[in-house]
């Protein structure tokens, strides 16, 4: 049988055969069926697999849970801290490699992509060795909080902030340089150029940039692990030490609110960057 | 003429690895010109109209606006202001804001950025689009944001790179007349850089022709059509035809020469010819008739039509004469018979000496 196009069908209406349209809807369940079950058996009443009726317990016993609630705070402090400094220090170094002609210039934009590249155990040994023989693990340990979370911190801007940089270097090759003459040509100082012409342009990708910097370090695990102190538990590290002695709802439910944070943050940012505030 | 509003002097730019994009070039623009820069592309003319707006610094020369030399002056501190050939419109700012940008930044008064932002768009009659954003308008609305931004800082010199080039045929024509007319309403200088002689002629009041970065003629546009000073700009400004001359003798004013194409001539001129020149005649000087034309001044020989290009007002022939090929403007001036000049025709070509001109190199 010879391919034939039904009437009013275009060369890619794929989407209407059915086995695009099976696979469509298998790659989804592969996707998100483990997501909507942590999510459901958060409102389990039983510790088991099976469905035993709804509750909000687990969610109540969580946030009484004294070292979820330390530690989930941790990981928003950390996550807050390290979003906003390697957002500056990102679009930073992408305004220098983008506007800036230097010596060695290539070298040192492939250095920066390196914490990208390089496995996180090996940077996560690098910088336990780096804290402890600077003396810095001793030195943070019995600060009050949150200075007693810079170690953490410190590297998590190390492993961020390259990403931003990608990010909004991307955009910034996208900028079409007569607007910052016209600026200039208008009366504006570089100064006012660089807020008023530059930084709104940058804007959709600091925001994706910051998005992106926020869950990298929320969801950390391996640098976290290595380069935190023994009162400095952040969430992730955490579940995965409950999870060592068994299963518990409580995880399923602080979990959910992770998650919820989490889409939050994104649909905001969506928001933020929604069309007419893009432009080109 | 009166003191200059804009005195280039022997300004040159040479770029890294010694190419020099303009070269020792001078000129003098008074105020009120409307002044155009024309030549093909890479002739220098953009890099100069930057370094008069000060986006570019110049290797050597002046540049002296309102009195004051300011070669080295960073662009927010000049009196002039450009509207770019991608017009640059800020993408996230309404066409309000994008007008009242270089007075906000200036530190005007915000009610009088709001008068003056509102008689600049009134100018360009785009008050009605006012919340705009740039995305969803087209590209000649576009320009006029552009242009009333750059007249709402009062400059005394408006710089425009390719205004033009971006919009379609038609949209061009009103805007050449727009151009002019508002030219005349604000009464500042303006220069244009165009790569197109019939925006240059038709809008310019004076106009520099550009080539390697070297000015070739400074002239009215009707001085440079009629008296182009050289080969350059003779073959650059409308077409032409250029015929080799031998020269027999020159007595005075004189010049007697030979062509190939049509014999032997006498034709006045105030240069000095050695023994070699070129004959530039315009395809619309030239005319074509079936009978041998009469006149004893008149410059004639034979002539086998080769190809008639029709352009509905006129025709363009190519006509083979002493084995030469001339271009031939017709007029089309009839209905049923257009010019009545058909290919493989043998025809007379004439035209008077006085409509030819002497190039000497």
């Amino acid at each position: 049988m010879s391919a034939q196009l039904k009437p009013g069908m275009g060369p890619l209406d794929y989407a209407r055969r059915p086995w695009i349209i099976a696979l469509f809807v298998l790659s989804l369940i592969f996707l998100y069926a483990p997501i909507v079950s942590l999510v459901v058996f958060s409102f389990n009443i039983d510790k088991t697999g099976v469905w035993h009726g709804f509750t909000w317990m687990n969610y109540v016993k969580a946030w009484n849970n004294a070292d979820i609630f330390a530690a989930l705070s941790n990981s928003l402090m950390i996550a807050f801290m390290s979003t906003i400094f390697s957002t500056i220090f990102g679009a930073m170094t992408a305004l220098t490699l983008w506007r800036f002609r230097f010596p060695f210039k290539n070298a040192y934009e492939g250095f920066v992509a390196l914490p990208i590249v390089v496995p996180e155990i090996c940077m996560g040994i690098s910088l336990l060795m780096f804290f402890t023989y600077t003396g810095m693990m001793e030195a943070t340990r019995d600060l009050p909080f949150p200075l007693n979370l810079s170690n953490i911190i410190f590297a998590h801007i190390a492993f961020s902030f390259p990403f931003v940089t990608v990010v909004v270097r991307a955009r910034l090759h996208g900028f079409n340089r007569q607007l910052e003459e016209a600026s200039k040509d208008l009366g504006a100082t570089e100064f006012q150029t660089f807020l008023h012409v530059i930084v709104p342009f940058m804007l959709p990708a600091l925001v994706a940039g910051a998005l992106l910097a926020f869950t990298l370090s929320l969801d950390d695990f391996v640098i976290t692990f290595f380069s935190s102190g023994p009162n400095t538990t952040t969430f992730p590290v955490k579940i995965y030490g409950m999870v060592k002695r068994g299963v518990d709802m409580q995880i399923n439910a602080a979990s959910t609110v992770l998650i919820v944070i989490t889409l939050a943050a994104t649909l905001i940012a969506m928001k933020l960057q929604g069309p007419g505030k893009t432009g080109h | 003429m009166t003191e200059p509003i804009i005195s280039i002097r022997n300004i040159t730019k040479e770029f890294a690895g010694g190419v020099k994009a303009v070269d020792n070039v001078s000129i003098d623009i008074a105020q009120n010109e409307f002044f155009a820069l024309l030549g093909p592309s890479g002739c220098g003319k953009t890099t100069l109209l930057r370094m008069i707006s000060g986006l570019e610094t110049p290797t050597s020369g002046q540049i002296v606006i309102g009195g004051q030399d300011m070669a080295f002056t960073p662009p927010n501190l000049r009196p002039t202001n450009m509207v770019f050939q991608s017009y640059a419109v800020f993408p996230h700012m309404t066409v309000e804001q994008n007008v009242g940008y270089g007075l906000k930044v200036t530190g005007v008064p915000a009610d009088e950025i709001k008068t003056r932002v509102a008689d600049a768009l009134e100018m360009v009659k785009l008050s009605y689009l006012a919340a705009r954003k740039p995305d969803q308008m087209s590209g000649g609305q576009r320009q006029r944001v552009a242009l009333a931004r750059a007249l709402v800082k009062r400059p005394k010199v408006l710089l425009l790179d390719e205004p033009l080039s971006a919009l379609d045929a038609k949209l061009r024509d009103d805007m050449r007349m727009e151009l002019t007319r508002l030219q005349e309403t604000v009464g500042i200088t303006f220069i244009i850089v165009t790569h197109d002689q019939d925006e240059a002629l038709s809008m310019a009041s004076r106009i520099a022709v550009m080539d390697k970065g070297a000015v070739a003629q400074i002239a009215t546009p009707a001085e440079l059509y009629e008296h182009p000073n050289n080969k350059f700009v003779a073959d650059f400004i409308g077409k032409v035809n250029l015929l080799d001359a031998a020269v027999i003798s020159q007595k005075g004013k004189t010049v007697t020469c030979d062509t190939k194409a049509v014999g032997k001539f006498a034709i006045d001129t105030d240069k000095s010819a050695s023994s070699s020149a070129t004959i530039a005649i315009r395809p619309e000087k030239l005319k074509l008739s079936a009978a041998e034309p009469k006149g004893a001044r008149l410059v004639k020989a034979k002539a086998a039509v080769k190809d008639v290009a029709y352009y509905g007002n006129t025709s363009n022939v190519i006509a083979d004469v002493g084995g030469q090929e001339l271009e031939i403007n017709v007029q089309n001036d009839s209905r049923t018979e257009g010019s009545g000049v058909e290919r493989g025709q043998k025809l007379w070509v004439s035209f008077d000496p006085n409509d030819a001109l002497v190039l000497t190199e």
